[in-house]
């Protein structure tokens, strides 16, 4: 997906006029904030798994490098191999590559937001192999050509009509062909999983993302509520598994402590339906030398690693902090244009395109805290995202009025007797143009306030005239 | 990370009155002086205060919120507590610190400083630990109280303005949106007003449904972006800071609620 979060401004109004959005939305406001809330009750470890959680990210980030290449080495002494990818266009250059190699035609993968990152689909796409997503959401969102709204449910903005109505138009040939006004929720699971089976038995390459990269054992871990992850992996001849470095942990019982945080905070499931380890050769019943790649992104990454940034990198992608937010809440997740969306999606995204192309995401937040208070691996998002605002405050990125407003104000705040001066006439004078009501409802500024409220007028003195003269003022 | 002594008498309060206090809200900064007189502190006002440097710090401009928060450590740092009623300027306060990372003297300066900044329900709460004798509140029925984001997550603030203002007599009635930001956010309100207003328009018929005509904050920025939008509405729920209920008010000197005209309620 090309990024789009420049276009934030018409992104966000469209969306706030989109009654579709606004009805998915209303369902999922509260609904997952409570699911986290009652598994969390039912998890009193939670504070003492979320410190833990924290100390081995940030170990593993201090010593990146070590774990990445015991991980290369884990991976590499059970037959697979490792594929470094420095950007978005190497990574997707190197599955394109892997696909030729082996000679594939039909790909299927299972939801990964980092081949969302790198724009995989459209590569391979262009290179001519068919790619058919197989998560629920994410195979809606491919046959309709929309990018993810949400890292966790790619869907999530879509009312069931709009699903049916999609299937309609694209199904043509299922026996089942339904009108979309009397579709239940069960049909439309049932009529995916019909189409998508042939599609998993036809597949040559299967591609997964991965939740944490188990760097003693070599190991991927992926998790899924639909299975879907697991055909993927084990049906087609080939597995390649594309993850950021980030996800590398150290043991699987660290994996175990982050997977107990991640699942909680997602969905609220003390576990998710299915929890899958891959390795080279992993099961049973695939021949000994069934190739197995993991390639490896950075992609800004590294960048971050050392960086006032840093702890973004954290993240295990939960989507706690976007079930939380207001302004998500509001807009849902396609508005931010960016593959990472919400909270985190403001302090992802400048790291992967960019701060000139998305200096606005990190300033469309209140600060209200939110998303800090839930994020299972305790990540400042306020912090990162205001980190974001003074860097794009030096270079110059926001807008000309803001600047211009700060430089004003500043120059008074640091005047007391000036800005006595400004407050005293600002006080007086709103306070008469409001006298008869005690509020007013146009100004020559602050039109986006008075836009949707009135401004109350002040008093009329302010506090530090009226304290002229008192002892107390010193 | 109250370090100070209950108040031995003649200790020393530098209030902070914020700057939409000084600007839209007097009232608010005597019913402080007030409060904290009552409860046997010496108060001053430090003239050299403007603003705290909140737009300047969120607004990405580091170099302001720096040059601002050294003329409030320079003459705030004097006195014993440092007493705001607002919790996102406390916890401005409280970063202090963080603006100052490469410059050890002022670090220490900021740090000292922030150590001893409270909110007020804080101070009148856990330092001053409730001494002041309750006084009957000046405003009648049952009110809804707005937690500021800031105060709340920052800062933990909860249980001590409601409990002050059971003390004074005030019952308040739980909304709904205790979580749910009213979407001021500073400069956000302006630039991002759509968004800003749903937000708002979400938490306004939150706190309507409790019935009560009150809405009580501890923070003006809040106050003023929620009181605008029940007038815009032609909604009659008079706002008010929790400071304003906790004197003793004979009515007649009480200021309108904000927003509203001299002998409105």
């Amino acid at each position: 997906m090309e990024n789009q979060s420049h276009r934030f401004d018409i992104l966000s109004a469209e969306a706030l006029r989109n009654h579709h959005l606004n009805s998915s939305l209303e369902r999922l406001r509260g609904g997952l904030s409570w699911t986290r809330a009652a598994a969390l009750e039912q998890f009193p470890q939670f504070d003492q798994a979320k410190v833990r959680a924290v100390e081995v990210k940030d170990h593993c980030l201090r010593h990146l490098d070590h774990y990445l290449e015991q991980l290369e080495s884990a991976v590499t002494a059970q037959g697979g191999q490792v594929h470094w990818a420095i950007d978005a266009a190497a990574a997707s250059q190197t599955v394109v590559d892997l696909c030729r190699k082996h000679s594939a035609h039909k790909v299927i993968k299972s939801k990964s937001m980092v081949t969302e990152e790198i724009a995989l689909n459209r590569h391979l796409e262009d290179a001519g192999f068919e790619v058919t997503e197989t998560d629920l959401g994410e195979y809606i969102i491919q046959l309709r050509q929309e990018p993810p709204s949400h890292i966790v449910g790619p869907a999530i903005h879509l009312t069931v009509d709009q699903v049916a109505q999609t299937f309609a138009e694209h199904h043509t040939d299922h026996p089942s062909a339904r009108r979309p006004e009397r579709a239940a929720v069960s049909d439309l699971v049932t009529e995916a999983r019909e189409v998508l089976r042939s599609r998993f038995l036809e597949a040559d390459v299967g591609i997964t993302g991965a939740n944490f990269l188990v760097a003693d054992s070599g190991t991927a871990v992926v998790v899924t509520n639909e299975g879907n992850a697991d055909l993927c992996a084990v049906l087609p001849r080939v597995q390649i598994v594309v993850a950021g470095i980030d996800k590398v942990v150290p043991n699987a019982r660290e994996t175990a402590n982050l997977l107990r945080l991640l699942t909680r905070s997602a969905t609220g499931q003390p576990c998710a339906t299915y929890t899958s380890f891959f390795s080279p050769g992993g099961h049973a019943q695939s021949p000994p030398d069934r190739p197995f790649h993991l390639v490896l992104v950075d992609n800004g990454r590294s960048r971050l690693v050392g960086s006032e940034q840093q702890d973004i990198l954290r993240c295990i992608r939960c989507g706690a902090c976007m079930n939380h937010c207001p302004v998500y809440a509001e807009i849902g997740g396609q508005a931010y244009g960016s593959v990472y969306p919400g909270p985190m999606g403001a302090v992802w995204t400048p790291a992967l395109v960019g701060l000139e192309r998305s200096a606005v995401l990190p300033a469309a937040s209140t600060f209200c805290g939110r998303c800090e208070s839930v994020c299972p691996v305790a990540i400042p998002l306020p912090r990162l995202m205001r980190n974001w605002r003074a860097e794009a405050h030096e270079r110059g990125l926001d807008p000309p009025a803001t600047r211009l407003g700060l430089r004003l104000w500043r120059w008074f705040a640091e005047r007391p007797g000036a800005y006595r001066g400004v407050t005293r006439a600002a006080a007086r004078g709103l306070a008469w143009l409001g006298r008869r009501h005690g509020y007013l409802r146009s100004l020559p500024i602050g039109r986006g306030w008075l836009a949707w409220r009135d401004l109350p007028s002040p008093e009329g003195q302010t506090f530090m005239d009226l304290m002229r003269g008192d002892e107390r003022l010193q | 990370m109250n370090t100070e002594a209950p108040a031995q008498p003649g200790t020393r309060v530098g209030l902070f009155v914020t700057c939409l206090v000084d600007l839209f809200r007097p009232s608010v900064g005597f019913a402080s002086l007030k409060l904290l007189e009552a409860a046997g502190y010496q108060v001053v006002v430090p003239a050299a205060q403007t603003c705290c440097g909140q737009p300047a710090f969120n607004a990405g401009d580091r170099t302001g919120a720096r040059a601002i928060a050294r003329q409030l450590i320079a003459s705030f740092e004097g006195y014993d507590s440092i007493v705001l009623p607002s919790g996102s300027c406390a916890s401005m306060w409280k970063q202090f610190p963080d603006l100052f990372s490469q410059d050890p003297d002022w670090r220490r300066r900021a740090g000292e400083c922030a150590a001893k900044t409270h909110e007020l329900s804080q101070f009148l709460h856990e330092v001053a630990g409730h001494r002041a004798a309750p006084t009957r509140s000046c405003v009648e029925g049952p009110v809804t109280y707005h937690d500021g984001c800031a105060g709340y997550r920052e800062l933990g603030i909860d249980v001590q303005p409601r409990e002050l203002l059971a003390a004074a007599g005030v019952e308040v009635l739980e909304n709904t949106a205790k979580e749910q930001c009213c979407g001021f956010g500073g400069t956000f309100c302006n630039r991002f007003d759509q968004i800003s207003n749903r937000m708002l328009v979400r938490k306004v018929d939150a706190l309507r449904q409790t019935g009560a005509s009150v809405v009580v904050a501890g923070e003006m920025g809040c106050l003023l972006h929620m009181a605008g939008k029940f007038s815009r509405m032609g909604v009659e729920v008079a706002c008010r800071h929790y400071a304003e209920l906790l004197v003793e008010g004979d009515g007649a000197h009480r200021a309108p609620a904000v927003g509203h005209a001299k002998g409105q309620t």
